[in-house]
């Protein structure tokens, strides 16, 4: 009981930095309905610019703040020179483009820095446990669920609540519509690459020290499964993300917890084959007509 | 009669000379052991791209589960060989039947989602596939096969390669293939007039399947090992790039986009540091300038060299005349 309790928490730290990922990809993909394949190096390249930063003197909100801004304008920048004259031309040209971006980053970063493996300072987080009926909590939990929490909820006012997240939902429901009642898609499309691209550097720096781990090509793996938790919760919702990214996260971790941990990357894609199957809209996707 | 076959007499004259320029090159040591694997290389992409593009190009269904296809077979034809000893034809057969029935397995489900649904479905089965041989002992899990009988040489590697374009060619240019055109333009239209539309998505998903089931065999037989991990998500990237740069719908424009990104690969090798970052340029600058790739739907044939043959008739003439 208390070694399934155990494997809970993990996953739900896990899962929430999951979940942090999938909200950048299913706000890209609601509104260009693109599979932004370079999400998961925007993730590297955050939790890199956030080691700098600490290595530089930041403490952990400042290295935060600073990686989330310098990742917000990469998105921007990629989605302005890779991704917007081909859009409207053909999504697989759009794809490609994805998937040149995604290895230029890496292995650009490669050539700078090198392919060895960096760890944060100790010194940015002084290792705390908490023990809790006998379950043990580190402060890097209680840090990645926090964060996450916290971002989230701002985003969710963002969207919801602010004239520029209802321009991101009317281009997501109809960008030709949106247009024409005045909103200007271009930047729309903008601002959701630059809010996107700071939650995803956001998950980079607290992956970076969850795993105590850096290198250029950490962002692959985490942005897939990522994206089979946006599909899991329903693509193009927040909250769905949000459950998918914390679901996927509880469910390897038990797989690995339980003396699977060599299947614990087919785990992910089994999910999302079945979830597919079954509901492909997701667990709290809407459905869509499909128009004759 | 003679003009009729003219097209094929012809094709097949310029098929033996370039099979007869590079045995030449091959075995008269003028081509360097590095060019020669290419060259292998290209033959072995040039069947995969032009498998993906069947599915994804002319069918008009969006699959990225290539590298798990190629492993199948991959793995299927190193077991018939290295493990049971048998003949290297049969390891032919069985790698591709083996992926063909991967190919229904993953086909009938998935191929009723759409679009990016159906790619991540499909990216997910060749991650499965991988994980899967990694956990299998009797294929040497993780670190893979090893003393594969190396049996392919330039024919093997040239029949193949024709032989699979010509099926495709044949297939598209049948009733068949016309019906997956007609499901890739509009596949409602399509099941009004009269098309089983699930039929013919997992027709061409299963014939892509078991041209990628021969390419993992041609390429295990050649490399002598292989490993799981060689067959991840990247290399069906590498091939959607292949099919994406010639042109998506256009056969002998996989076997442009191969032939280039082959050769394009090969030189960067000389820098390795730099290569795959001028790789991904490459694809972020063609995918940005000529998102339809370099051919788009179209296919270089004979007419293509009469009307630049012509072109080039005029304007000698013209130069003559002033």
């Amino acid at each position: 009981m208390q070694d399934l309790l155990q494997q809970l928490l993990n996953g739900l730290s896990q899962g929430s930095i999951y979940a942090l990922i999938a909200v950048g990809y299913t706000m890209i993909y609601g509104i260009i309905q693109l599979i932004n394949f370079a999400h998961g190096d925007v993730i590297m390249v955050g939790a890199y610019v956030a080691l700098g930063a600490v290595l530089m003197g930041f403490g952990f909100i400042p290295s935060l703040l600073i990686a989330m801004l310098v990742c917000a304008v990469l998105g921007v920048l990629i989605e302005r020179v890779a991704y917007r004259r081909v859009r409207p031309v053909s999504r697989l040209a759009a794809l490609t483009s994805a998937i040149g971006v995604s290895l230029f980053l890496e292995y650009t970063m490669m050539y700078f820095l090198g392919a060895d493996i960096r760890t944060f300072p100790p010194g940015v987080l002084a290792e705390r446990t908490y023990s809790l009926g006998g379950v043990m909590i580190t402060n890097k939990d209680l840090l990645v669920l926090g964060t996450t929490v916290i971002l989230v909820v701002v985003l969710q006012y963002i969207i919801f609540r602010t004239r520029t997240g209802k321009a991101m939902r009317a281009v997501s429901f109809d960008g030709q519509a949106a247009q024409l009642m005045g909103v200007n898609v271009n930047n729309t499309v903008a601002i959701t690459f630059f809010i996107g691209s700071a939650m995803a550097a956001a998950a980079g720096m607290l992956y970076g020290i969850y795993f105590n781990s850096v290198q250029p090509l950490m962002g692959l793996m985490p942005g897939l499964k990522a994206f089979i938790a946006a599909v899991l919760g329903g693509i193009g919702s927040i909250p769905g993300a949000m459950l998918g990214g914390i679901l996927l996260g509880m469910t390897e971790s038990l797989v690995a917890g339980f003396g699977g941990s060599m299947y614990r990357d087919a785990v992910a894609f089994i999910i999302l084959i079945l979830i597919l199957l079954i509901k492909p809209t997701g667990l709290l996707g809407k459905g869509v007509q499909e128009k004759v | 009669m003679l003009k009729k076959y003219f097209p094929s007499i012809l094709a097949c004259l310029a098929l033996a000379v370039l099979f007869t320029i590079v045995q030449v090159g091959i075995s008269g040591g003028l081509l360097s052991g590095y060019w020669i694997t290419n060259i292998y290389l290209m033959g072995i992409n040039i069947i995969l791209a032009s498998s993906l593009n069947l599915i994804n190009g002319f069918t008009g269904e969006f699959s990225l589960g290539h590298a798990g296809f190629m492993a199948v077979g991959a793995f299927t034809g190193a077991i018939v060989t290295a493990n049971l000893g048998l003949p290297f034809p049969l390891a032919i057969i069985a790698g591709m039947l083996a992926a063909a029935i991967a190919g229904v397995i993953v086909g009938l489900p998935t191929l009723r989602l759409r679009g990016d649904y159906l790619a991540i479905a499909t990216l997910g089965f060749g991650e499965i596939v991988r994980v899967v041989l990694m956990n299998i002992d009797y294929v040497g899990g993780a670190s893979g096969m090893m003393g594969i009988p190396e049996v392919v040489n330039w024919p093997i590697i040239f029949i193949s390669v024709v032989l699979s374009l010509l099926l495709i060619r044949n297939f598209i240019g049948s009733s068949h293939g016309r019906a997956c055109l007609a499901v890739r333009e509009n596949d409602l239209a399509a099941q009004m007039m009269g098309v089983n539309i699930t039929y013919y998505k997992v027709l061409a998903f299963v014939i892509g399947a078991a041209l990628a089931g021969l390419a993992g065999v041609l390429y295990a037989h050649y490399y002598s090992i292989i490993q799981p991990k060689e067959f991840s998500f990247m290399l069906t990237f590498d091939v959607l790039v292949m099919v994406m740069v010639g042109g998506l719908g256009s056969l002998t424009g996989s076997v442009v986009g191969a032939v280039l990104l082959t050769t394009a690969s090969a030189f960067l090798q000389a820098i390795p540091e730099l290569r795959m970052v001028l790789y991904a340029l490459l694809l972020i600058v063609s995918a940005v300038f000529r998102p339809q790739g370099l051919l788009g739907e179209k296919e270089i044939t004979l007419r293509t060299f009469e009307r630049w043959g012509g072109v080039l008739y005029a304007a000698l003439n013209r130069k003559q005349t002033e």
